[in-house]
């Protein structure tokens, strides 16, 4: 379904894309430094002097980077330049933030830290992404086990809600656990449901694209072909109601509409897809409690009733007085109150952000945001192969989403959800899967240059 | 399938737009109407980044703000418990209360009389400095009066009559607001818990705040005056002098606490049922009298009227709607009669001052960190509650009650002290209220005096206001002497 003919690609390509492992590296010392500067900075502000306990916040991440850097050198020499250091230079700073957090909670006597935690995670999803990268020689090998990964996603997706290991955390089954160990497994399940949908659509597209009748402007499929995506509709409502998260509902329905309309460019789906998802999000706040209250605390986060309910808008009253507190140049690292905001480390490691980074700050981060997209949207559209696009398209799709979902739900543009901030928030699964993307988009990126070569 | 993906491209950028709207309408179109919220604690947060003014008495600081190593870069210290009814706490996870809290603004520099300090701060990039609050309390009486009190759950008040300056005010028991003002969460509040829990309310300044007592016969004093006011009555005025009496309308009988007549005539003068605190007497004066005399005399002496010392007054209270049962009652301070001791310093200060009411002050001087006074309260009026003549009266009275009547151990040998004592039932079985309200020299007041002890002292019904209060004031009023 190419647009563009392979020849008149490959100038595209090489002008597009810095393959340079050695501008990567360039990058990832300027990332460090930044990271370093940024622990200091928090070391002084909070504690007023500078110590040697930011080299364990600082050298394991630097540590596992260069590996990641070490790996692409060996097996993916032409992968892309610029996501190594991106996804860095976002896990970086929400180690600082969550260290930052940390001094605030033994300050105040506490003992809950997660600094220490996320660094030995960041590691460990760097290695995984460096494994990935390695074992991984040809992403192809994926589209041969399209429903293999489906059911897995599917597995992993209900996981949850099995008994014993489900659990539950402030209102949404989205975790499995065994004693103090848990997992989040609708992350991972994130990218075995893109490669699902990848494998799937393009083996099933011609079907999908073909035309039934034309509805006033739009192209209307055939009955029969409309099955995908109600199957998925309602397995997404299913996921909102059994898990009791809006955020997790949206990403994956999100993500399946925007596969199947990359697949298939049919308008149609997108726009019968987002009504259907409205339209039963609109029905479930009606029939569930929980998703009422969300959404009335969305509605009107400032009034008393939904302020001093349990589990109501304190929170995102909090992150929003914090974001206010930090104007446009922010409190500085250390010089703001996010500690005052429930879940600061996690959920809210945005707002945490928001407070001491300001106006400014988020603007950077979701700048870095954007451009880690874009660059995954580029990868895609300069890949001769169908299914390689598909997913590329999927996964950096997948970052921007969730993204958008997490930091809407903490500035009030959309109902408060479980997602997490892709590498910043606190919590292992979440690096993990994101890691893993990384690893992919690169290992796609690698190849798009070889198989033209060849 | 280009295409696609620049439409992909396109959605993302529109949905990061609206994140960057947001973030944008959040952190500058809205942030001042969210830094104001009343919900927002950041603003109060911040003020433990500049340093906060002192709080002086006599001169010297009891309260300071030492710069520490951490976030809030300082500590406040506070050098005794003696003032931590006084002036309350400051801290970072329990609020704030005394005069830590109503003179919040000057101390931590936000006053709008600081307003050009500010500016001159900005300019010179130096951080504001809070003003210094002088307070009137006297060191010395406010340790006699702490020393008299000893373990005893209770508070003392001391007043100068012609300005209405409070020299002392002790409650028990008290809290170390050092405990409170530590910048560790943990630690803290379990310090704020403790304090909370405790049934014997630790955190209240009894003297002004809490649950009110009952005043017993120190009521005597305010019953007389209505009584004198309505010119229908002299100090030599009498009444039946019976030994015990029924209340109007009901089969139940009162007694003096002699448990005899008041003294042996068939009759007995105003002056002697003071004097000896005769109950009976003044059960049937506050029926002749009516409510409405007792309450109007009541209210010119400060009942049920807001008052700021700067802190908040709780008001004093002289029940409405009674049947003639309850006001006999009232007559000696019982039934639904409530008082503050403050209140009760301020019904002998009033006296003492011959007549007229000067209005109770905390605050000496507010002087701001470039030495500018900010704020001097002069002394004023609050009410003219008796004639001078009434006063005086009273005041004879009250000398004769110490020197030859019930309150005998408030004495002094060398001067004459004017007191009134109260024991005031609380339930059949339950302790006293012990009470000692007075004021001294007699002829020339230099303080007016108000003392009460909880439960009976410790000594349930056996203890009196004679044999536990007026030592307490005796003691307090000594060390103004010394002075």
């Amino acid at each position: 379904m190419s647009n563009v003919s392979l020849t008149s690609a490959i100038p595209m390509l090489l002008k597009a894309v810095p393959r340079s492992r050695n501008f990567e590296a360039v990058l990832l010392f300027w990332v460090a430094g930044i990271q370093a500067f940024a622990l200091a900075q928090v070391q002084l502000a909070v504690v007023q002097r500078m110590s040697w306990d930011m080299l364990l916040y600082w050298a394991p991440p630097a540590l596992g980077a260069a590996v990641v850097h070490y790996v692409l050198r060996k097996h993916a020499v032409s992968a892309d330049g610029l996501m190594l250091p991106l996804a860095y230079l976002l896990n970086g700073l929400g180690i600082a933030m969550i260290y930052r957090l940390d001094l605030a909670e033994i300050a105040r006597g506490g003992i809950e830290l997660y600094a220490e935690r996320q660094v030995w995670l960041t590691v460990f999803a760097m290695f995984c992404a460096a494994a990935v990268v390695r074992l991984v020689p040809n992403h192809l090998a994926l589209r041969k086990y399209p429903y293999l990964a489906g059911a897995a996603a599917v597995f992993l997706l209900i996981l949850p809600a099995a008994p014993v290991i489900g659990k539950t955390i402030n209102g949404a089954t989205l975790w499995v656990g065994i004693g103090e160990l848990t997992f989040q497994p609708g992350e991972v399940a994130k990218i075995l449901l893109a490669i699902f949908f990848a494998g799937y659509l393009i083996s099933k597209r011609d079907t999908l694209s073909e035309i039934g009748s034309r509805v006033l402007f739009m192209k209307v499929p055939r009955a029969k072909d409309l099955g995908p995506i109600l199957l998925f509709w309602v397995a997404s409502l299913g996921v909102l109601v059994l898990q009791r998260d809006l955020g997790t509902s949206i990403l994956y329905f999100g993500l399946f509409l925007v596969m199947i309309y990359t697949a298939t460019g049919r308008a149609f789906y997108v726009g019968a897809g987002m009504t259907m998802m409205i339209t039963g999000a609109l029905v479930a706040s009606r029939l569930f409690d929980y998703v009422g209250r969300r959404f009335d605390t969305w509605l009107d986060p400032f009034a008393n009733v939904n302020y001093n309910a349990a589990g109501g808008s304190y929170q995102l009253v909090q992150a929003l007085f914090g974001m206010a507190n930090g104007d446009v140049i922010g409190t500085g690292l250390g010089g703001g109150f996010p500690q005052l905001i429930p879940l600061a480390e996690s959920d809210f490691i945005f707002a945490a952000l928001g407070e001491e980074l300001g106006l400014a700050g988020i603007f950077a981060i979701l700048a870095i945001f954007l451009l880690l997209v874009y660059r995954g949207l580029r990868i895609a559209n300069s890949h001769p192969d169908d299914f390689s696009r598909l997913l590329a398209i999927g996964l950096s799709f997948v970052i921007g989403l969730q993204l958008f979902v997490v930091a809407g739900g903490v500035m009030g543009l959309l109902p408060m959800t479980g997602l997490t901030t892709p590498f910043m928030a606190a919590g292992g699964s979440s690096l993990l899967a994101n890691w893993v993307i990384i690893a992919l988009l690169l290992r796609v990126s690698d190849s798009s240059l070889k198989r033209v070569q060849s | 399938m280009n295409r696609q993906v620049r439409r992909v491209g396109l959605a993302l950028t529109v949905m990061f737009l609206a994140l960057f709207a947001m973030a944008s309408s959040i952190q500058v179109l809205r942030s001042a109407d969210l830094y104001k919220d009343s919900r927002n604690v950041r603003a109060s947060y911040e003020t433990y980044k500049t340093q906060r003014g002192s709080i002086l008495v006599g001169g010297t600081s009891v309260v300071e703000s030492v710069p520490v190593n951490d976030a809030y870069r300082f500590n406040r210290e506070y050098e005794s418990v003696l003032y931590s009814p006084v002036i309350g706490y400051f801290s970072l996870f329990s609020g704030t209360d005394g005069i830590e809290r109503v003179m919040n603004s000057y101390l931590s520099g936000q006053s709008s009389a600081q307003f050009f300090e500010q500016i001159n701060a900005l300019l010179d990039g130096k951080p504001v400095t809070g003003a210094a609050v002088e307070l009137t309390l006297d060191p010395d009486i406010q340790r006699a009066a702490w020393d008299a009190l000893g373990d005893r759950k209770g508070a003392v008040v001391a007043i100068e009559p012609s300005t209405g300056r409070i020299l002392a005010m002790v409650s028990k028991p008290t809290f170390d607001a050092n405990l409170l003002a530590g910048h560790l969460y943990g630690p803290v509040t379990d310090a704020l818990k403790t304090y909370s829990a405790d049934e014997d309310q630790p955190l209240v300044n009894r003297a002004i705040a809490g649950d009110l007592y009952h005043p017993g016969s120190t009521f005597k004093l305010v019953v007389a005056a209505a009584a004198l006011e309505s010119g229908s009555y002299t100090a030599t005025s009498t009444f039946e002098n019976l030994d015990t009496y029924r209340l109007p309308g009901t089969n139940t009988f009162i007694k003096n606490s002699s448990g005899s007549t008041c003294g042996t005539g068939e009759t007995v003068t105003l002056e002697y049922a003071l004097i000896r605190s005769c109950n009976i007497p003044f059960a049937m004066l506050a029926v002749e009298l009516g409510q409405e005399r007792i309450r109007v005399q009541a209210e010119l002496m400060g009942f049920g009227q807001e008052l700021e010392i700067p802190m908040d007054v709780t008001p004093s209270i002289y029940p409405i709607e009674l049947e003639d049962s309850q006001l006999a009652l009232t007559g000696f301070g019982q039934f639904d009669v409530r008082v503050s001791p403050l209140q009760m310093a301020m019904v002998s200060s009033a006296i003492a001052n011959q007549g007229v009411l000067m209005k109770p002050q905390l605050i000496d001087l507010v002087v701001a960190s470039n030495l500018n006074v900010l704020s001097q309260p002069e002394p004023t009026v609050l009410s003219a509650p008796m004639s001078r003549l009434t006063a005086g009266y009273l005041t004879r009275m009250m000398v004769d009650s110490v020197e030859v009547g019930a309150a005998t151990r408030a004495g002094i040998s060398s001067i004459a002290v004017a007191g009134k004592t109260g024991t005031a039932e609380n339930g059949p079985t339950d302790p006293y209220t012990l009470w000692f309200t007075g004021f001294a020299p007699a002829e020339a007041p230099e303080v007016a005096v108000a003392v009460v002890v909880e439960d009976g002292g410790g000594i349930g019904q056996n203890g009196t206001g004679n044999q536990i209060a007026a030592p307490i004031a005796r003691m307090v009023i000594e060390a103004v002497l010394a002075k």
